[in-house]
């Protein structure tokens, strides 16, 4: 958020609790004229939604992205849903879920070269912000793979998916024939948070599946939720779920810790 | 199956069954098109909306938009149908019904009288008829009041839902937005936190955060952590403090499976609230959140339009009695609701029918990045629901959720709203802002934060 100028009037009620902004990123403590916001702070936020609106409409530079992961030791495939450009895939989540024809042909022509199977299945796509997975899907995904690799799991290639919704994870995930399914996607972005990444697990991808048999760890991002954070929860999802033999719903997160997150004492209390 | 049709000039409209007339006749929106449901031309739409104002309102109780045989909502609206309520109506059409509402015999007693009458289905199809006056008017006169902590749903009362969101739930970052809130004059209808995750550890923690501030401030509010009510059952059974139960729900048995939910479910949860008797001027314990477009998005439509989906989901709602239902109205993304305009109506268009099924209906006036919508949008929709008498809005700092990613209504914007159409939050709840000093006498913010809390800061 941008920092609010100082405002030099007396038509202003200035709020006195500025100071626990340290705290949180909401747009608190803005003041008032009358009972309305004060013009610094009415640009403010009009300067942060001009921002978003034109992060929704950059597209993924997907060559970064490759040399990222190969650097990390993973190598990708390119792949992309059915949805033709960014108008499309706006209005059309169907074709957003959906792999398009040549990536089908690609993941069968991986199939064919490796006969090895896949348990574990990363796909990273653009979804609503390509500058969340621009800069750090690839952190990310090393970071999971490295630990999943560590349980001694076969991890196929990660699949970047242009255009691509939630859904296609398990469309992925199925044609590769994985037990696992890791999906990183671009967030909504907010007016404070353009770069936030999700994490998305099923287990036993297939095409069809709704939200109820995936779990999902939102918000990740420098300023929200850690890496290390988000790839311990997202182990101990996975070790519960091949554990119990499901995800989503039935997979309740009773994970105690939320590691590497520095917590604050609610001050309103004594 | 009946056929039913439309002409105009020269030219005949036939729709093959009632859900597709019901489709065609819907103002358009991206979500019917998107379902391939929409009306093809601008004169198919219209025609639509001849056909439907001819059709008698018995019709509804006859012909089913989704088989009782294959769909629990369904058979509750078929069940749960009052023909005692229905009767002085039972001889009109929809288009009859649209005048009938908008006569002097649609008072706030004869609505409320009529309530149990009406199926979803006939409360959808007459709202397609009606213009943004019309379902601002007839919203205006009905008055579903409900009670936990404080009364809510008054004659000229607006509340606001305190929404302190936070990215990592961060206690002392939610607490900030609490406070900036509270100083705001805002939360009222609930404290409700949407949290980062469904970490059973993590909501626990939450919800003991907010019960604690609630009982160490008195305030005569509600507590919520929307979490899945499979979540918030376990918490009343391991006795953490739970004052409403919250869900998501949709308008049709698939959408509410791909929730992981059912109506029994729903029962379960509401029943195990109701017996805690935590409020102390009622004891509406339900929490529900809806939006057109969710049966569409879980691909469990059955070919019914998003609007009518949604109003069905108002018949699940009324079932449990329920203390706030909240249409979520722009948060679905463009696929749904293209724009401003369209969700402006969306927006009318729920309160209105949730109103005449008896709900005690708010919104969270919103909306997303990558919708063709801006504040100018928000502050339209705003001022016409409170013109129409809507029970509560959402209050977040600056309108920005820095967990969720959209933008809402904010504090500033329930002050807006409040002083132009001389509103006022829950009598309980604005007592308590004048004896803590939030408030002057006057109603008016204090200019300065009271001693209670600037203490808070001191010691930091």
């Amino acid at each position: 958020m941008n920092e609010l100028k100082k405002i030099d009037s007396d038509t202003v009620t200035e709020n006195s609790w500025a100071s626990l902004r340290r705290y949180t990123d909401a747009r608190i403590a803005q003041g008032r004229s009358g009972v309305s916001l004060p013009t610094q702070a009415l640009l403010a936020f009009q300067m942060d939604h001009a921002s978003a609106r034109d992060a929704v409409h950059i597209a993924l530079q997907t060559e970064p992205l490759i040399e990222a992961l190969k650097t990390a030791g993973y190598d990708s495939l390119v792949l992309q849903s059915r949805a033709n450009d960014r108008s499309e895939y706006l209005q059309r989540p169907d074709l957003g879920r959906r792999l398009n024809q040549q990536a089908v042909a690609t993941l069968e022509a991986y199939r064919q070269q490796h006969s090895e199977p896949v348990q574990v299945s990363l796909v990273i796509a653009d979804g609503l912000s390509s500058m969340a997975v621009q800069s750090h899907a690839a952190a990310v995904a090393a970071a999971v793979l490295s630990r999943l690799e560590s349980r001694g799991l076969s991890i196929g290639p990660v699949a970047i998916v242009t255009q691509g919704r939630v859904a296609v994870g398990d469309e992925v995930g199925e044609r590769l024939g994985a037990q696992l399914l890791i999906l990183l996607v671009g967030e909504r972005p907010g007016l404070s948070s353009p770069d936030s990444l999700g994490i998305y697990y099923t287990y036993q991808p297939k095409v069809g599946l709704t939200d109820v048999r995936r779990n999902c760890i939102s918000n990740v991002r420098p300023a929200g939720m850690s890496i290390d954070a988000a790839s311990e929860k997202l182990l101990w999802l996975i070790d519960e779920s091949m554990r119990l033999g499901c995800s989503g719903v039935a997979l309740k997160d009773q994970s105690v810790s939320s590691a590497g997150v520095d917590s604050h004492k609610n001050f309103l209390l004594p | 199956m009946t056929v039913y049709s439309a002409t105009a000039g020269q030219q005949r409209w036939q729709f093959e069954d009632l859900k597709t007339l019901l489709a065609k006749a819907t103002p358009l929106r991206s979500g019917d098109c998107l379902a391939g449901l929409a009306a093809g031309s601008a004169r198919e739409r219209v025609a639509a909306q001849i056909a439907l104002a001819d059709l008698p309102l018995k019709i509804f109780l006859n012909e089913q938009v989704i088989p009782p045989e294959i769909d629990e909502v369904s058979r509750l609206i078929v069940d749960s149908h009052d023909p005692v309520a229905f009767a002085p109506i039972s001889h009109l059409t929809v288009g009859d019904f649209r005048n009938w509402l908008l006569s002097d015999k649609a008072t706030s007693d004869s609505l409320k009288q009529l309530s149990p009458g009406l199926t979803p289905e006939m409360v959808a199809a007459v709202s397609k008829l009606m213009r943004v006056q019309d379902l601002i008017l007839v919203a205006s006169k009905c008055r579903n009041e409900t009670a936990f902590r404080n009364s809510l749903g008054g004659k000229g009362v607006l509340s606001t839902r305190l929404q302190p969101n936070h990215p990592v739930d961060d206690p002392a970052g939610v607490a900030a937005s609490i406070l900036d809130g509270l100083m705001y004059g805002s939360g009222d209808a609930v404290i409700g936190i949407n949290p980062a995750t469904d970490n059973y550890a993590a909501v626990t923690e939450l919800l003991k955060m907010l019960d604690d501030i609630i009982q160490h401030y008195e305030i005569p509010t509600q507590s919520c952590v929307l979490t899945h009510v499979t979540n918030q059952i376990e918490a009343i059974n391991r006795g953490v403090p739970i004052d409403l139960v919250f869900q998501s729900i949709a308008g049709t048995q698939a959408a509410n499976e791909s929730f992981g939910i059912n109506l029994a479910l729903l029962a379960e949860a509401n029943q195990a609230a109701r017996e805690l008797n935590r409020g102390s001027v009622g004891n509406n314990v339900m929490y529900f959140e809806t939006g057109q477009g969710s049966a569409l998005s879980a691909n469990a439509h059955h070919g019914v339009d998003q609007q009518t989906c949604e109003v069905r989901a108002y018949g699940v709602a009324r079932h449990f009695d329920p203390l706030l239902v909240n249409t979520v109205v722009g948060f679905i993304g463009p696929e749904y609701l293209y724009d401003g305009k369209q969700i402006i109506r969306a927006g009318l268009e729920d309160h209105f029918c949730g109103k005449l099924l008896g709900l005690p209906m708010g919104c969270d006036i919103c909306y997303t990045n990558h919708a063709e919508a801006d504040q100018d949008d928000m502050d339209m929709l705003l001022t016409q629901m409170a013109v129409a008498g809507i029970n509560f809005i959402m209050g977040i700092p600056g309108g920005d959720d820095i967990m969720l990613n959209y933008q809402t209504t904010s504090f500033h914007d329930a002050l807006y709203i409040r002083e132009v159409l001389g509103l006022r939050s829950a009598p309980e709840f604005e007592h308590w802002l004048q004896q803590v000093g939030i408030t002057q006498p006057s109603g008016k913010l204090a200019a300065r934060m009271p001693e209670q809390f600037s203490g808070l800061l001191k010691a930091l």
